[in-house]
């Protein structure tokens, strides 16, 4: 006798794209706003980016609704933080919070792709980057989702060096400014969006900065 | 209220039907150092009196956020009033989580009620020593109530606890007709003139009380030291001279600093248990 497999999974992947560049006062986050199932949109306007602190924000690709459950969890664990220690969470601190949640879940994962963004405890633009059960890891960018495969090779030749031989050893952070990051991700977007057709409708920026948080949106191809 | 052979045990009753050990409980709460709260129709105002063990120490916090909307002050066993606190976020925490809204300041002082009875009830347990006045926000609007260890609540326009808390009721007793419809700013006058009656002598200074406000489109907050200096400084001048006409009611004129005279410690009692504040 065979053994006998489910004949319905407990995930969907929503589809997506998520993107976050540090920078040396800054940190850029962006996703696209479409939440697909299969071949179809359920819509043209729903956003994967949440802010967990003040200098910690998530943006998630994959199965939303583990996603939603993931961010709730969070920001409850976030208020107890926050009793206890009469501060909010750093950056960090935060990154290793979401680690051990994710992990916590070891067999039977919460199905979302993240990436966290913010500002370490100096200021400077952090940017972690994680699998669906916790491993993660600080880089100076990071993308993830549907598009991410198109993404990445682009963010690694704009801002990383080619190699450590030829090349000094570059900071994990990016040397762009603020305004460069910024058009950086939205060329990225509008190549990944061309190829990619989980991703598109628009696209959320958050630029994360000392003194508070930045929104912008920006119109993708609809197709 | 003396040692008989019917309150050594908390399930114990008298024989004219009273729990003595519950009653022990609530000395606990009136051995502590004065808290006052008082609630307006859209905000609540609780204040409490920072009595410090020594010149050298701290001074213990009464005031604690439950939640952006809910505020809680004790008096009593203040170890056994932070437990609750812990108690009351947790609770907090987990209906927002469950329902998306928050958790209405009702619900949360009939829970905190049954989790005090069940202490009136349990051979191995004891009673909390603490009451607590706990401020919040629910869709009618401000409430107040006030939770003693007996598993009672009561809802209160505005109320005081802990020691010479007497005076400030009946200072409050005075007034609380006009809170309902009182501002913000008078609220946490009242409140504050109200601290001022249980020091009965020693001059009012920002640095002897905490008060903390709530409001329909204002979450929890502590006032800083410089706001209630502020509104100290409206009523209480130099004093030997009158307090000036910011006041509604004819005050006796604010004590002279000479009536301090080594009125120091937490109840005016110099062997209250280290633990009671």
């Amino acid at each position: 006798m065979t053994k006998q497999h489910a004949n319905w999974s407990p995930y969907d992947n929503n589809g997506g794209t998520c993107v976050a560049i540090a920078g040396s006062d800054y940190c850029v986050i962006a996703a696209d706003t479409r939440m697909s199932t299969g071949y179809s949109i359920l819509s043209r306007d729903y956003s994967k980016i949440h802010k967990l602190a003040d200098k910690a924000v998530l943006s998630s690709s994959g199965f939303q609704a583990d996603v939603k459950a993931l961010q709730k969890v969070l920001k409850s664990r976030h208020l107890i933080y926050q009793h206890q220690h009469n501060k909010q969470m750093s950056c960090p601190a935060m990154a290793q919070l979401l680690s051990n949640t994710l992990y916590f879940k070891r067999f039977f994962p919460y199905y979302a792709f993240n990436v966290l963004g913010g500002l370490d405890e100096e200021g400077k633009g952090c940017v972690f980057t994680y699998d669906a059960v916790g491993s993660y890891e600080r880089v100076g960018y990071g993308a993830q989702g549907s598009g991410s495969t198109l993404i990445m090779p682009f963010l690694d030749n704009q801002l990383k060096s080619p190699s450590p031989l030829l090349l000094p050893k570059q900071d994990s952070n990016t040397p762009l400014s603020e305004a460069e990051a910024v058009d950086l991700v939205k060329t990225v977007f509008a190549s990944a969006t061309e190829r990619d057709i989980y991703t598109g409708d628009k696209l959320e920026i958050m630029i994360l900065k000392a003194d508070g948080i930045k929104t912008e949106l920006m119109d993708l191809r609809k197709d | 209220m003396f040692r008989n052979q019917y309150d050594t045990d908390v399930t114990t009753w008298s024989p004219t039907g009273r729990l003595f050990q519950v009653e022990y409980a609530m000395e606990a709460v009136k051995q502590g150092s004065a808290a006052i709260g008082l609630r307006s129709r859209s905000h609540v105002v609780l204040a409490c009196v920072n009595k410090a063990q020594s010149e050298l120490s701290s001074h213990q916090r009464k005031i604690f956020k439950v939640d952006d909307h809910i505020g809680v002050a004790i008096a009593g066993l203040t170890a056994d009033g932070r437990v609750l606190s812990r108690y009351m976020r947790s609770e907090s925490i987990n209906h927002s989580f469950t329902y998306e809204s928050p958790l209405s300041v009702g619900r949360l002082v009939v829970r905190l009620a049954d989790k005090a009875q069940v202490c009136t009830q349990r051979s191995w347990k004891r009673p909390y020593g603490v009451g607590l006045l706990v401020g919040g926000l629910d869709e009618s609007g401000a409430h107040l109530y006030y939770n003693c260890p007996s598993g009672n609540y009561f809802e209160y326009q505005a109320f005081a606890i802990g020691s010479r808390s007497q005076a400030a009721k009946t200072y409050l007793e005075r007034r609380y007709e006009s809170f309902q419809e009182s501002s913000r700013e008078d609220l946490i006058k009242d409140a504050i003139m109200a601290i001022r009656e249980t020091l009965q002598g020693e001059t009012l200074k920002s640095s002897l009380c905490t008060v903390s406000v709530l409001g329909v489109e204002e979450p929890f907050h502590f006032l800083d030291q410089e706001s209630i200096q502020k509104v100290i400084d409206t009523f209480e001048k130099v004093p030997e001279e009158e307090e000036d006409a910011g006041e509604g009611e004819a005050e006796p004129e604010a004590a002279p600093v000479a009536a301090g005279t080594g009125e120091q410690g937490g109840s005016g009692d110099q062997d209250v248990a280290p633990m009671e504040m």
